[in-house]
């Protein structure tokens, strides 16, 4: 289905390791911008009763197939002893340049998996694939976040061998993916310093569900009005247990405790 | 826009349980959401109309119930409502709570042909 519209064209979702191609969809279909007519939901919010239909109590989780799926998703990284971790943050903060550096620095001593997740292209993929890690990339097209059955379908993609780090690339968007479990142990929030320290405030739903807020480029904080301590508080208010590691992926800085983190959480 | 996901996760749901019981045309569906759902009402309401195209929902209306949110405050013990992630307990100004309620994304109930 059309992710925009729901007009039921097409599969847009594609799932591929650089290299390889797919069909592309192309999506050949007008939105006339007809108005939409709401059916019986009246502006003043009455519903109308049907003297004929039959009243069926659900009391159904919408997420919960999402959710089931990602408990499965969890199952299998911990058989596979896989740490993974999920990656939010807005466009532009850095997580595809963050990886790249922490896999060329760590490569030797541990095994890397990734899985990108981008509306579009296969530029990340291709960025990680040169760091010579296993890297499947999941476009989707219209869809603004990965959900728990596009990484099934991508670890099936990824030829897990040994023991390592998942990483998935979310869609950079601190919105969507928030409600989204992927089946993830850790949820990494990514901000940087070139970015508002009230982002905690405006996507707290994102900040809340987080264990880990990064804040990158702080190499540029001499030549910003970043206020990190007002970034953290804003934050905390959201999620008092939050941790925060400060960091530039181009200078280093900071860049070792962020490996700490990581080790801390492989599995004996 | 996860809206969308949510409003086809919606319809799924309501035509799963008019199946289940021997019904082929869904003509309402009861939704609840909690405000600190992360889900804006106007969004699924957009998002709904789409969905529900060519589907048995085809032409059901929907209510949506909102649901306030409630925090357990973690150093009082008290309960309190909130209307965003970040409100400080009323009694002792701290940041950490539980929330009890509000992050409801559930299909209540639907009315079946």
């Amino acid at each position: 289905m059309c992710d925009t519209c729901g007009c039921g064209q097409g599969e847009e979702i594609t799932i591929r390791k650089p290299g390889e191609k797919v069909d592309q969809h192309t999506h050949a279909h007008t939105h006339d911008g007809s108005v939409h007519s709401h059916s019986h939901h009246g502006a003043d919010g009455l519903h109308h009763h049907h003297d004929q239909g039959r009243a069926v109590l659900v009391e159904q989780d919408v997420l919960l197939k999402n959710n089931l799926l990602a408990e499965r998703n969890r199952g299998y990284f911990e058989a596979k002893s896989l740490t993974t971790l999920n990656l939010v943050s807005s466009p532009g903060s850095g997580k595809t340049s963050l990886l790249e550096k922490t896999i060329s620095d760590l490569k030797e001593q541990h095994h890397f998996y990734v899985i990108e997740g981008d509306q579009q292209t296969m530029n990340d993929a291709d960025r990680i694939n040169k760091t010579g890690t296993e890297v499947v990339q999941i476009n989707t097209g219209d869809g603004c976040h990965l959900d728990s059955s596009m990484i099934q379908n991508a670890i099936k993609k990824l030829q897990i061998s040994k023991p390592g780090f998942l990483m998935i690339e979310n869609v950079g968007n601190l919105v969507c993916p928030a409600l989204f479990d992927l089946g993830e142990e850790k949820r990494v929030v990514i901000m940087s310093t070139t970015e508002g320290e009230d982002k905690p405030a405006k996507y707290p739903t994102m900040f809340q569900s987080a264990d880990l807020c990064i804040i990158n480029k702080i190499d540029l904080l001499p030549y910003l009005d970043f206020n990190m301590k007002e970034a953290k508080d804003y934050a905390r208010k959201v999620n008092p247990k939050l941790e925060f590691i400060e960091l530039s992926v181009r200078s280093g800085d900071g860049m070792e405790q962020w490996y700490d983190w990581l080790k801390a959480l492989i599995r004996v | 826009m996860h809206e969308l996901s949510i409003a086809m996760s919606i319809v799924e749901i309501s035509m799963d349980y008019a199946k289940k019981n021997d019904s082929e045309k869904v003509l309402e569906i009861e939704i609840e959401v909690g405000e600190l759902s992360g889900v804006v009402e106007e969004a699924l309401d957009f998002a709904m109309e789409a969905a529900i195209k060519n589907t048995p929902c085809e032409g059901a209306s929907w209510k949506i119930i909102k649901i306030k949110a409630l925090a357990k405050c973690k150093s009082t013990g008290k309960a309190y409502e909130l209307d965003n992630l970040y409100s400080a307990c009323p009694f002792c100004n701290e940041y950490g709570h539980d929330l009890i309620k509000g992050k409801e994304l559930r299909v209540r109930a639907i009315m079946v042909e």
